[in-house]
């Protein structure tokens, strides 16, 4: 079970999980929620480089595409398959399931907290 | 932006709201997916209170109507409906239409909530001459559309007439949970079912009637989301994307709903007819593309060996019934028939699609 107030967060609405040098990435529940039925996730190969706040990705609802943010500088070392053939795993479990892609980086930039973004999301 | 009637019971089913042409009305209530999904296998509730209803009464009320839409209004039988257009001068479609023929000098008229202040205006001006009246009731109506396979069973549990002898495109007045109201077995969605019209002072009751029934039988409150993939996959158009006063009924693929033969002058007629002459230089098309990548309103239309875009996407969605993306396009007259290869621009991505015959989802005949 995920704990979301040990997660960082950016303010577009992705959320992270840092073990060691990795960093777990997904959306969050307001992001899905936003979204609606989320029906193509579009993820970087394995390999590939990320720089922070450039688009690495998509996420494709019924009626709407938002873009996936990479929110750190690095190289991403898996990627989520299952999601791939079952996007609706973003909306029913955006924390777990639902995760997208695992970035290798070297240095964090500063992130928000649950709290900071809780306050972002008119949810705190 | 305005509300409906029934506003307060939509908040209280849960919808989420969106502005549609300037109507604060329900886009979704659960899951887009699931509300469509329900419309194809059990039913869904509609509230479109925001189209216009234009009444239109007097003894030349068909020989009026002949004049102002396109169609052939006074040819259409007591009790039935024809889809018609209103268009100007040069032949620019103003908006589509619903003609119900209530009674022999009486009419409904039914138009988009977009175009409704458009459609009276020119309504009423085209009038003059003629012994008929143009009168905007939308305000005391309220417009429910219950669409899917379990329509007439649903809506047989609130009334006792013979739903059966209600055939397509019939009208009829009718008592659902014991009010008056007008019932009419037309739709938007490709499924069986019934549009319903309510005085407002009956529509809370009558709602919340159907809500319960519907519920035993796997209805549910449906919103504006589904009701545009629906649509899209029963191939009709919908006006600001596949019609708008720059489109004529022939590029449209409607040039059967204009009724050049009719005695008498219509508004469009000498333009339309000109039109007619020659088959147009653009035209509308399905195209149905593979993967699960959507083509999407405006998007850029190519064949191989163009740099440049032969057509536009005007609506397109990844299909919930089908499993694939489905689209209609404007493309170049050399490019429209059925098989042409063709690809979009996704944005920036290019993605094989092919025209295919209209509609992509047709209903089983039961």
């Amino acid at each position: 079970m995920i704990n979301r107030e040990g997660l960082k967060y950016t303010k577009e609405h992705e959320w992270l999980s840092i073990e060691g040098d990795v960093a777990t990435v997904g959306i969050t529940e307001y992001a899905a929620e936003k979204l609606g039925d989320i029906v193509f996730v579009d993820l970087p190969k394995v390999g590939s480089s990320t720089t922070y706040m450039k688009i690495c990705g998509e996420i494709e609802s019924t009626k709407s595409v938002g873009e996936l943010y990479a929110p750190v500088d690095g190289e991403i070392v898996e990627v989520n398959d299952v999601v791939s053939g079952n996007p609706e795993l973003v909306n029913h479990d955006p924390f777990g399931a639902g995760w997208l892609i695992k970035i290798r980086f070297t240095e964090l930039p500063t992130l928000l907290t649950h709290e900071e973004y809780a306050a972002l999301t008119g949810e705190g | 932006m305005k509300s409906i009637p029934l506003k307060s019971k939509h908040e209280a089913l849960g919808a989420s709201f969106t502005d549609f042409g300037g109507w604060e009305m329900p886009v979704r209530y659960t899951s887009d997916l699931a509300e469509h999904h329900a419309v194809r296998t059990a039913a869904g509730l509609f509230d479109i209170s925001h189209m216009a209803e234009i009444f239109v009464e007097g003894k030349q009320a068909a020989d009026y109507l002949d004049y102002a839409l396109v169609g052939a209004a006074s040819e259409i039988s007591i009790g039935r409906a024809k889809y018609s257009l209103i268009c100007n001068e040069d032949g620019g479609i103003i908006d589509d239409l619903i003609v119900y023929r209530l009674g022999q000098n009486a009419y409904l008229v039914v138009a988009n909530a977009s175009n409704r202040e458009a459609v009276v205006a020119a309504m009423q001006k085209r009038s003059s001459g003629f012994d008929a009246t143009v009168k905007d009731e939308s305000d005391a109506w309220v417009l429910l559309a219950i669409q899917g396979p379990n329509s007439v069973s649903i809506l047989s549990t609130l009334t006792s007439d013979p739903l059966d002898d209600l055939k397509y495109y019939a009208i009829s007045e009718s008592e659902i949970a014991g009010a008056k109201c007008l019932l009419a077995r037309t739709g938007y969605t490709g499924e069986d079912g019934f549009e319903i019209y309510i005085p407002v002072e009956s529509a809370g009751h009558v709602f919340d009637e159907l809500v319960s029934a519907g519920s035993a039988q796997g209805m549910l409150p449906t919103g504006l989301a589904c009701r545009d993939t629906l649509r899209l996959e029963a191939g009709m158009p919908l006006y600001g994307h596949e019609m708008n006063v720059d489109v004529n009924p022939y590029q449209a693929g409607f040039g059967k709903v204009v009724r050049l033969d009719k005695p008498g002058d219509f508004v469009g007629k000498a333009a339309l007819t000109k039109l007619a002459q020659s088959p147009p230089a653009k035209m509308l098309v399905g195209i149905a593309g593979e993967g699960k990548r959507a083509a999407r309103a405006d998007y850029e239309v190519f064949v191989e060996g163009s740099a440049s875009p032969i057509g536009v996407v005007t609506s397109g969605a990844l299909s919930p019934t089908l499993g694939f993306p489905v689209a209609m396009a404007y493309v170049g007259a050399d490019f429209a028939q059925i098989d042409t290869p063709i690809s979009v621009d996704i944005r920036g991505a290019v993605a094989p699609f092919t025209v295919v015959k209209l509609p992509f989802y047709k209903r089983a005949k039961n």
